[in-house]
């Protein structure tokens, strides 16, 4: 990396950020597990298996346009598939491409907080990922981000770049090893949408109860570009706190950003998703819903309407199934410009007794009626899902309302 | 088939029925007629259980059990089954999901039926989530007719209806009610509630009742009823039930 980013990023280094608890860096270990390129993925046990597949990853190259797995600070996996993409480490990619310095920290800046400091710093890795003009890549892309060591902190950089008029699916599985309780996660992902791209991103977070994660993340959507995302959070962990910037640059720019989350007992979620609208005829919606068991969730929004003849709306719902868990639904619209069609809607309750009785009007006891409805209020609509993960997020939500 | 003995219902403390009796026999239709807020939708939500509407004295017999004290969904599992005056929308759960769960071993397929009365395009929607006033009465029908309740409540199955659909309307509560079949064959009874009365231009309904003031003010032949109600209004029944009580 160019010493001037160094220089920028050193300076960032003590600032704490501006939301989530404060994470003091030096509790953690930059001693991964010397893992070793796994061509078959061999080295993985049932136990390992199935817990990866619970974050959606699958471990085959098969239905996959590519796949790339990094364990700690190593990279077990890295293949492409099929033609019209591009994936690699980003340390590779850095190396390989000189252009890349153009994307490489252009929508993050280095020196935001302490973990994107630390991360640009002492990087250990990501992926590139990157869809070729007017490649329609029909099978996802499929990543994962896996702390496999005890206590360790990841630092992980990605970027992903859909050229002009091509397609592209991304789902990404972040997990810790079953054994694993803590460590953290620190994770920069710049996406680039560019003029009739478009692209889905999915976003499994499925970490151990004691794990702090701090992504951070800006996305840019050129002309009639479309970036979706999907982010599913259902297990416990110690604390996510991320508030991704969607910029809206090019006229008809869409995006639609959707998220289901629960916070279990002790978890302390602070989420966010911000959008930018720059440019004539850009659109977005913001969809978050989250459930609490007992842990926090605050659920933030912020829309910002630059130019005229924009239209946005933000959604925020919360469901709280227990005595103690909190949620705090912040939603906000701002309108730099007269013209812009900018709205909200923000519900946070139990679920409502009438909803409950009309079903059970229907033949369902009180707890069918309620699993029912909890599972409808963290349904999103969701393309190309692999199975295992749609049934593994139904047997969460069922799971999540046992012991309430 | 249903007896109600005076039955006395509060919402949120606030006295709604007020010393109900009623009594439909098995292949009965009755109907309940009554001024907005009079009671009428107080009187089928609490046949069905809901939690918010308070016995405070009086009892439900059902095919001869007691069930005032008796959860909704065992109501159901029994044999009541409600349509809706407004029914709650129900985000992300599918309308075929909710008629399946309606549809039980031996009942009418919810894709069946949604084929039958040009429902189909409803099926993946979610619960009543922007439908039309008259789409919500054909999907509280057809999730009735899914269920194959013994005695079927109906909350103004005709309002917001338009012309076209009415008929259909007709036709579904016709084979709720096991109309086709001669009167001594009938195992179903029916409660509907109405202000227009469409519904008594396609079946022929047995009795009909006056709700006024949580109480029913009379008794009588349904048209009779209603022609009544249109010439002098509900302010004659309310008159009336004076005299009734002095
Ligand atoms: N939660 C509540 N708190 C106070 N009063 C209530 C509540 N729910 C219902 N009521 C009152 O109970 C009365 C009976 O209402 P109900 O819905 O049974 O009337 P209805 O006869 O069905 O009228 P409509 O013909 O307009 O449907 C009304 O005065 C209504 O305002
Ligand atoms: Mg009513």
């Amino acid at each position: 990396m160019p010493d001037d980013l160094k220089g920028v990023a050193a300076r960032g280094r003590d600032k704490k950020a501006e939301a989530g608890q404060d994470v003091d860096l030096n509790q953690y270990s930059r001693q991964g597990g010397d893992w070793a390129y796994d061509e078959q993925y061999q080295g993985f046990d049932a136990a390992e298996r199935s817990h990866l597949l619970k974050a959606g990853i699958e471990l085959t190259d098969e239905e996959h346009a590519a796949t790339f797995f990094q364990a700690d600070r190593a990279v077990m996996h890295c293949k492409v598939s099929q033609p019209g993409v591009e994936v690699l480490p980003i340390t590779e990619a850095l190396a390989r491409y000189e252009w890349l310095t153009d994307y490489y920290w252009r929508l993050v800046a280095p020196d935001s907080d302490k973990y994107t400091a630390q991360t640009a710093l002492d990087l250990d890795n990501g992926y590139f990922i990157r869809a070729l003009p007017g490649a329609k890549i029909a099978y996802p892309v499929e990543t994962c981000l896996y702390i496999r060591t005890e206590g360790l902190a990841q630092h992980v950089h990605n970027i992903v770049i859909a050229e002009p008029e091509s397609e592209l699916n991304v789902i990404t599985g972040c997990t810790t090893h079953p054994g694993v309780k803590a460590g953290l996660h620190l994770g920069i992902s710049e996406f680039y949408v560019k003029a009739g791209a478009r692209v889905n991103f999915t976003m499994v977070h499925n970490w151990g109860s004691d794990i702090h994660v701090r992504p951070r993340s800006a996305i840019l959507v050129e002309e009639k570009g479309t970036f979706i995302s999907n982010y599913i959070l259902l297990k416990p962990v110690k604390s996510v706190q991320m508030d991704p910037l969607v910029r809206l640059t090019g006229t008809g720019a869409v995006t639609t950003l959707q998220s289901i989350v629960v916070a279990h007992p002790d978890t302390e979620l602070d989420l966010g998703s911000r959008v930018y609208l720059e440019a004539p005829q850009t659109r977005a919606e913001v969809i978050a819903r989250s459930v609490t068991t007992g842990g926090k969730s605050i659920s933030r929004g912020h829309l910002v309407g630059k130019f005229p003849d924009v239209k946005a709306h933000l959604e925020c719902q919360g469901l709280i199934l227990s005595e103690t868990g909190i949620i705090h639904a912040i939603p906000e619209l701002s309108g730099e410009v007269a013209g812009v069609e900018m709205s909200h809607e923000a519900a946070v309750g139990k679920i409502a007794q009438e909803e409950i009785e009309y079903l059970m009007a229907r033949g369902l006891d009180e707890d069918e009626a309620a699993s029912t409805i909890v599972r409808g209020f963290l349904s999103i609509k969701i393309e190309g899902l692999p199975l295992a993960l749609e049934e593994e997020i139904e047997r969460t939500i069922r799971e999540a309302r046992k012991g309430l | 088939m249903l007896q109600i003995e005076d039955l006395w219902v509060t919402i949120e403390d606030k006295e709604v029925l007020k010393g109900i009796n009623l009594k439909i026999q098995t292949g009965e239709t009755h109907i309940l007629f009554g001024k907005n807020g009079s009671g009428k939708s107080t009187l089928l939500m609490t046949l069905m259980g809901f939690a918010r509407y308070k016995v405070v004295q009086g009892r439900i017999l059902f095919k001869g059990t007691d069930i005032t004290q008796m959860p909704t969904y065992e109501r159901a599992r029994l044999g009541l089954g409600l349509a809706f005056q407004r029914p709650p929308t129900i985000r992300g759960v599918k309308t075929l999901d909710l008629l399946q769960v309606c549809s039980g071993k031996g009942r009418p397929a919810a894709e069946a039926l949604a084929f039958d009365y040009d429902f189909e395009n409803f099926l993946e929607r979610e619960i009543n989530y922007g439908f039309s006033g008259g789409e919500i009465k054909k999907s509280e029908l057809l999730q009735l007719l899914a269920q194959d309740p013994a005695l079927v409540l109906l909350d103004e199955p005709e309002s917001g209806v338009d012309l076209e659909n009415l008929q259909m309307v007709g036709e579904i509560i016709r084979r709720l009610l096991q109309k086709e079949r001669r009167r001594a064959d009938r195992d179903k009874s029916g409660l509907i509630i109405t202000h227009t009365g469409f519904i008594l231009n396609y079946l022929n309904a047995d009795k009909g009742h006056v709700m006024c003031d949580g109480q029913i003010a009379c008794h009588g032949i349904p048209r009779e009823i209603l022609e009544h109600i249109k010439e002098q209004g509900y302010e004659e029944c309310v008159r009336c039930l004076t005299i009734s009580k002095e």
